[in-house]
């Protein structure tokens, strides 16, 4: 299957709500191009407002655009909007519920060689933290579209994380997002792998070879809406299947296992094990060689699943 | 422009001094609160309400009001009793300030107070949200007029330099700020913390046109701001020279009434010297 750009994916959809929704601004800080806002710039440059190297000032100004009546969507790398401009988020937008929506781009290690300075490993622990903050994470083409729409008409502030690179699509016709609710990818009833960003389509590849080669059925959960979170289908596979794995592009503490594990625990029916990066920060690689030395991998989730259950050749 | 009459002055003088006794009681009440930035800005926080801002206390969100922004939200004392006095919120209201289950909180909530356009009070954030509002009125094309009061220290924060770029690059004459000059900060004087001079000259390097004035002289605090914009295509700056605690005699220009409660034989002192008005 071809793959598709995440932030081209993103760039033409904005354009796509630009046409939709008149009041909707978009705010870049220095990285159009990067971010693909360059697009909307091209389709609206009256609506486009570039702010410079200028990430809390962007912040800033999105919240007196929302006060003025217009709906505002920040663009910058996830380890500056998350981080840099962490407090003006929290404070002037999140605090009064504006409605800004923050599109955070290169999250993770998506990055890859450029470094730990443009990583972000911490976002989602930081985000969902905030009352009142939406924290979305799509994983391919479709469910960037639809979590974007869905962002859009959510009244309140949302941080919505996406990577960069090209991903293969998941999601087929019969797949639809919203928030508050987990995707069911695959049905399954001895272990439930939960996914969330675009770790989704290995947690789905896994899936499918545990099942063929060793007979193991697993529940594949694609979890974009990190908060709010679907907690009945946590709980639900928590009873089901008493296995529960978390796959993310993201530090193990804080993030998705984090989220997961704090229903999980209140519970105390099943077991959870934590794939994501293991609370350090990279060595200098590409983002598939990062992935591999964090066993964020086809091959890797499939033995640890294995392990998980007891049945991997000891 | 015109000169506001010399009764109309002294109406404005007998407001202030209100407020500046409703300040204490509130203060005393709260138990708690920064007092001496809040004297320093209420004269303005007056002109504004009482002369210079289109507002309507009946009808607090109608779109073409002005809107203000006090980015030295610890200032809310004075920004609730300007409130108060046009007509916004009851007395009951003001002397709740700070108190459980309050409106008023120590630095100001928009959601729960009617004429609070921002939830202020982490400093350096107010510029960047009066750019904002000023860009979304020239894409809107609406009349409306931003005001944002600064504090002198508060300036120390990169975020405003940011905001202040950002203010003259889209030609915002719609934006005015207002630099609330006390010359003092929590730690003692700014010149001394981390000096601000040359001041004027940094903000007209950062494509402001720029006035002084004396911040506790009502006539010329409404005709310089009355006269924004400044220029056309350019944002307005008053530089406001203050006295910190003006009107309290042991607040004046004491860096220890930043945030220090009123109470005790202070209350009393605070009282008498405001005692005078009804």
């Amino acid at each position: 299957m071809p793959k598709k750009s995440l932030c081209g994916e993103y760039g033409r959809c904005l354009v796509e709500m630009g046409e939709k929704y008149p009041e909707l601004v978009a705010l870049e800080a220095d990285l159009k191009e990067s971010t693909q806002s360059i697009q909307f710039q091209q389709a609206f440059p009256q609506r486009h407002i570039e702010v410079g190297v200028a990430e809390q000032n962007m912040v800033g100004i999105a919240a007196g655009l929302a006060l003025g009546g217009k709906l505002p969507v920040t663009h910058s790398f996830a380890c500056f909007t998350s981080m840099r401009a962490c407090e003006h988020i929290r404070t002037t937008v999140a605090y009064p519920r504006l409605n800004v929506k923050f599109v955070a781009t290169h999250a993770g290690i998506s990055a890859g060689s450029a470094g730990t300075t443009h990583h972000a490993i911490e976002d989602i622990a930081i985000m969902r933290s905030i009352p009142n903050m939406t924290v979305l994470a799509p994983g391919d083409a479709r469910e960037i579209r639809q979590s974007i729409e869905a962002a859009l008409n959510h009244q309140g502030p949302v941080y919505i994380r996406l990577a960069t690179g090209d991903v293969e699509d998941v999601y087929g016709d019969s797949e639809n997002f919203s928030i508050g609710r987990a995707t069911e990818l695959r049905k399954g009833s001895d272990v439930t792998i939960i996914t969330t960003g675009t770790m989704m389509h290995a947690g789905v590849m896994a899936a499918d070879k545990l099942k063929k080669d060793y007979g193991i059925e697993a529940r594949v959960l694609q979890m974009a809406s990190i908060k709010p979170i679907d907690r009945q289908a946590i709980i639900k596979a928590a009873l089901d299947t008493g296995y529960i794995i978390t796959i993310e592009e993201h530090n193990v503490l804080g993030g998705l296992g984090g989220a997961v594990s704090e229903i999980v625990a209140e519970t105390g029916k099943a077991k959870v094990r934590r794939i994501g990066i293991k609370d350090r920060f990279s060595g200098t690689g590409s983002a598939a060689w990062i992935r591999q030395e964090e066993g964020l991998t086809i091959d890797e989730i499939i033995n640890q699943t294995r392990a998980f259950l007891g049945k991997d050749e000891k | 422009m015109r000169k506001i009459s010399d009764n109309r002055t002294d109406e404005l003088k007998q407001i202030t001094d209100k407020a500046r006794k409703l300040m204490v009681e509130a203060l005393i009440c709260a138990g708690c609160g920064h007092p001496g930035g809040a004297f320093s800005c209420i004269d303005i926080l007056v002109a504004l309400y009482f002369e210079v801002m289109n507002i309507d206390p009946g009808n607090p969100f109608r779109s073409d009001r002005d809107r203000f922004i006090l980015s030295k939200g610890h200032s809310s004392v004075a920004l609730y009793t300007a409130l108060h006095l046009a007509g916004f919120i009851d007395l009951k209201t003001l002397l709740s300030f700070r108190q459980d289950n309050s409106l008023l909180c120590g630095h100001p909530d928009a959601s729960k107070v009617p004429g609070v356009e921002a939830n202020t009070g982490s400093l350096g954030h107010g510029l960047s949200v009066g750019v904002g509002l000023a860009l979304a009125g020239k894409m809107n094309n609406d009349s409306y007029r931003v005001f944002v009061l600064m504090g002198d220290g508060e300036t120390q924060e990169g975020s405003i330099w940011e905001a202040a770029m950002s203010a003259s690059h889209y030609k915002l004459d719609n934006l005015i700020g207002i630099i609330d000059r006390n010359k003092i900060q929590i730690d003692g004087p700014t010149e001394k913390i981390m000096a601000l001079e040359p001041y004027k000259d940094k903000w007209e390097a950062f494509g402001w046109k720029v006035r002084e004035i004396n911040g506790h002289n009502l006539q010329e605090i409404i005709m310089v701001l009355k006269a924004a914009p400044f220029v056309k295509g350019k944002p307005s700056l008053a530089i406001a020279n203050t006295v910190k605690g003006k009107g309290i005699s042991f607040m004046e220009n004491n860096h220890e009434w930043h945030g220090r409660p009123l109470k005790g034989e202070h209350a009393e002192i605070a009282r008498r010297e405001t005692k005078s008005v009804n």
